[in-house]
């Protein structure tokens, strides 16, 4: 076989096994994604036994720990509804009031309980701030 | 000041805009003179931004509230050495950081260049001022330091706790100085693309500043990884957040490069690959910028808000667009001079090293903007987990390692039994003997590919060793000096390779203590009570007092805790958890000293073979009546010396605040003096500390590498490069 006519062979092997790793990759991200659900859809259509990725922010005067327990509400980014979570395990230091969280949960009644150790916040360096009211320094 | 800062970002835009036109006149049309004032525009840029950043950080320093910047992200209970540091968490200080980097950085590129690619510096020295002019831009128009406040607070929000860390003082800056020092060799590669001059002298002479921005940008996320240990409460140094992913795409595509740019300075080969590889690291530099800044990984919707992401998708599109058209435009003189002569040699080992470490950015690139790409074809928005990541990263960066210890071994142009026989055996018997070794141990049979990383991982360090002591040896027979002095000539004669033999032994130590300490770490939740104790891994713990400290900058409560194995005293552990003042006046006002911002203090105990992690969270729910009443005593008091005579009113308030911060102290002393039950996490994690010696072995032989070679070998490297240059010259004058 004449020299370039196996390069081109060679090239065209490995392009085609980069195309598969590719697609197979692809493939896997579409089908092991978890969809992030908003407050909203998960109270008109979470069925009780499966695993949701709820993703919201945390409503304001919502947190609570009591036990070792840690009591929280979520609410829709897109409409004034807020699902009630009740989470145990690790907790990251962003987690806080107003911030963005996604915790893995599942349906139980008007509960969602959340899966130990799954919640996942930003990271701080994305938090931005409202500038400070003037004189505000009691 | 304000006016003044604006002022010179003005002025540092006219410069920048000059330069470009003056280097593009003077590389087309207009002679040296216009390329010598370009050049000199790339130095007093540098000069106009320092004086402008030396502005803004005198803000934070002297905490001038009204600078907007300054007032959101600083206060004056901020310590000075976090105030420094403010002035990059924000976004508008942060875009003045990168370009003050790329000028500091472009000039010294352009200095030491000022001899040599004198055709392809004025087209490089106007594309680094693109870049400048683009992020002025960003500064003057959309995201300016010195927009001032109308009505100015007489107190800062303060810097977000979570930032308030030593590593964060180093972080950014390391990582941009990697990106900008990126930035050189991608002008370089466009320089020469234009002007057709695509033998290795372009890449001789960026060769350095691409492997110093590698090594910047390492030690960035290294930083970021040991802040996020010690400092986020969660106990990992990982978890493929896209801020952590967009710093690592740049570095793992530059990594690549600064491996394949050899054979093309060695044999001639894989231009179009050396191109295409620095003209994608330079634009993923741009693109971890663009993610952490854009707000594009919020959300579509988020990007469609941001003021920053349309001209930074124009960027980046341009770049795209320019690079790949670059390329092709070129394509017959980045023709190879040579071709592979066997699938077993040093060429093709680095080949496939590549191809890996492309694979990796594109998993991780991927796995980073799958959120918005399923968005975009679902219309819902769905994520990848760190198991997904692992799922793919984790055999090929098995696969990576082996072949760091591979490519030393393997001789250039093809492989013989002779160099197998002389090379392989040794580390081969290290990596058996390892592997038996371990999987001997009671346990290790549960995460057996474990024990099969660590036998890679001594290959890997047999395989270094043997190199050096060959080259210790060969000296010492030839010089007769004796060994340390023999293998400190050879290391300091032939540095790159020396150091880059290091770094392969310290990343592969780094990740050995990855893949050791994340399958056996053990991971423990408990609640205990002063007094109580717990068993975590055959460790006990014991809670032995609980602590308050009442200061201006924060309340911290926490706990001193006994680590002990079999009776014996291992490790006193202190954790604490700050609670930061709020601004947030409806809190009360005793209520807002608990109610801000709050962050762990972990209590570590880091050692050779195992660190004992934990942090305390304690419940302060207790607090809430005492604080309430609190609340509602001093807004009495408040209310009454607001309704009485003005003349006293200052002095009243004064003592009220005394007697108010005597309060919260005591409030705070109720969980040292009535302690009730606190949540620790706490971690056992092996070989954890490894993942830092490895870091700081990678960055020792990267330091080496970088480090100038002594004259006598650079005038060899350089007559050997020299007769190159004159070969690839005849050639293309042919």
């Amino acid at each position: 076989m004449n020299p370039s006519r196996k390069r081109r062979i060679r090239l065209v092997v490995a392009l085609t096994a980069a195309l598969l790793a590719a697609s197979a990759l692809i493939y896997t991200s579409f089908s092991a994604g978890s969809d992030e659900q908003t407050a909203g859809q998960l109270l008109a259509g979470a069925v009780a036994g499966k695993t949701y990725t709820l993703a919201g922010t945390v409503k304001d005067g919502s947190v609570r720990r009591a036990n070792g327990v840690l009591w929280f509400s979520v609410r829709d980014p897109h409409r004034p509804v807020a699902v009630r979570v009740r989470y145990t395990g690790l907790v990251p230091d962003p987690f806080r009031e107003g911030r963005g969280v996604m915790v893995k949960v599942q349906r139980r009644g008007d509960l969602f309980v959340g899966e130990k150790d799954t919640m996942v916040t930003k990271c701080p360096s994305k938090f931005q701030v409202a500038p400070p009211r003037a004189g505000s320094n009691v | 000041m304000a006016t003044v800062g604006r002022a010179l970002l003005i002025v540092a835009f006219a410069v920048a805009l000059y330069g470009i036109s003056a280097s593009l006149y003077g590389a087309f049309a207009g002679g040296r003179a216009w390329v010598d004032s370009g050049r000199r525009a790339v130095y007093a840029l540098a000069g106009v931004l320092t004086l402008t950043f030396a502005i803004l950080e005198l803000a934070f320093l002297r905490s001038d509230f009204s600078f907007n910047v300054v007032a959101t992200h600083s206060s004056t209970t901020t310590p000075t050495f976090y105030k420094a540091t403010a002035a990059w968490s924000s976004q508008e200080g942060s875009l003045l950081l990168w370009v003050w980097l790329l000028s500091i950085w472009s000039s010294l590129a352009l200095r030491v260049t000022r001899r040599r690619v004198r055709e392809v510096a004025p087209v490089a020295t106007a594309v680094l001022l693109t870049f400048a002019s683009f992020f002025l831009m960003l500064t003057l128009f959309f995201a300016s330091p010195f927009e001032t406040l109308a009505s100015v607070p007489q107190e800062g929000t303060g810097l977000n706790p979570l930032l308030r860390h030593p590593a964060m003082m180093f972080h950014p800056p390391m990582l941009y100085s990697g990106y900008t020092l990126f930035s050189i060799p991608f002008a370089f590669a466009i320089g020469a693309l234009v002007t057709r001059r695509l033998n290795a002298e372009w890449i001789v002479s960026t060769r350095r500043f691409a492997l110093a921005a590698w090594l910047c940008l390492g030690v960035g996320i290294v930083l970021g990884a040991r802040w996020s240990y010690t400092e986020l409460g969660w106990g990992g140094y990982w978890a493929w957040d896209p801020v952590e992913n967009a710093s690592l795409l740049p570095w793992l595509t530059g990594t690549a490069f600064i491996h394949s740019l050899m054979i093309q300075e060695r044999r001639g080969m894989l231009k179009v690959w050396n191109a295409s590889l620095v003209l994608a690291t330079g634009t993923l530099a741009i693109l971890g910028t663009f993610l952490v800044r854009s707000g594009i990984l919020d959300s579509i919707h988020a990007f469609g808000a941001s003021t920053l992401g349309i001209p930074f998708l124009i960027l980046i599109g341009a770049m795209v667009l320019g690079s790949v058209g670059l390329v092709v435009w070129r394509r017959a003189d980045l023709a190879s001079e040579h071709r592979l002569d066997s699938l077993f040699s040093r060429e093709a080992v680095f080949l496939l090293q590549n191809v890996i470490l492309v694979a990796l950015a594109f998993v991780v690139w991927w796995g980073t903007f799958f959120p918005l790409i399923s968005e975009a074809v679902t219309g819902t928005r769905a994520s990848v987990g760190p198991p997904w990541f692992d799922k793919y990263t984790v055999p090929l960066a098995f696969v990576l390692v082996a072949l760091s210890g591979v490519g030393p071994l393997v001789p250039w142009r093809r492989l013989t039994l002779a160099s197998v026989r002389r090379g392989f055996v040794l580390p081969g018997v290290a990596a058996v003997v390892t592997v038996l070794a371990l999987l001997a141990v009671p346990g290790a049979w549960a995460e057996p590919k474990a024990a099969v990383f660590a036998g890679v991982v001594a290959f890997v360090l047999t395989s270094v060793g043997q190199e050096l002591w060959r080259g210790m040896r060969a000296r010492q027979a030839s010089a007769r000096e004796p060994a340390p002095v023999a293998l400190a000539g050879v290391v300091r004669r032939n540095r790159r390779r020396y150091g880059g033999y290091i770094v392969h032994a310290g990343f592969a130590v780094l990740l050995l203590g990855v893949a050791i300490s994340s399958s056996f770490q053990h991971a423990q939740d408990v609640s205990l009570r002063p007094g109580q104790s717990a068993r975590v891994d055959g460790f006990d713990v014991k809670y032995v007092r609980a602590t308050s400290r009442a200061e201006a900058e924060k309340i911290s409560l926490g706990a001193v805790l006994d680590v002990s194995k079999d009776g014996r005293h291992v490790a006193t552990l202190r954790t604490t958890r700050g609670f930061y003042p709020s601004q947030d006046i409806t809190q009360g006002i005793v209520g807002r000293f608990f109610g801000g911002e709050s962050e762990s203090e972990v209590g570590l105990r880091a050692g050779l073979g195992r660190d004992i992690w934990t942090v305390i969270n304690p419940n302060i729910a207790p607090l809430a009546p005492i604080i309430d009443r609190g609340n509602r005593t001093f807004r009495r008091a408040m209310v009454g010396i607001m309704s009485g005579p003005v003349r006293d009113r200052e002095r009243a308030v004064m003592q009220l605040y005394t007697l108010r911060d005597a309060a919260v102290t005591a409030v705070a002393r109720r969980f040292v003096t009535s302690p009730w039950p606190a949540d620790f996490r706490f971690i056992v994690s092996p070989l954890a500390t490894w993942i830092w010696i490895g870091a700081i072995v990678t960055f020792l032989g990267g330091l080496l590498a970088l480090w100038p070679a002594p004259a006598a070998a650079r005038r060899r490297v350089s007559a050997g490069y020299a007769a190159r240059v004159a070969r690839e010259l005849a050639r293309t004058t042919q």
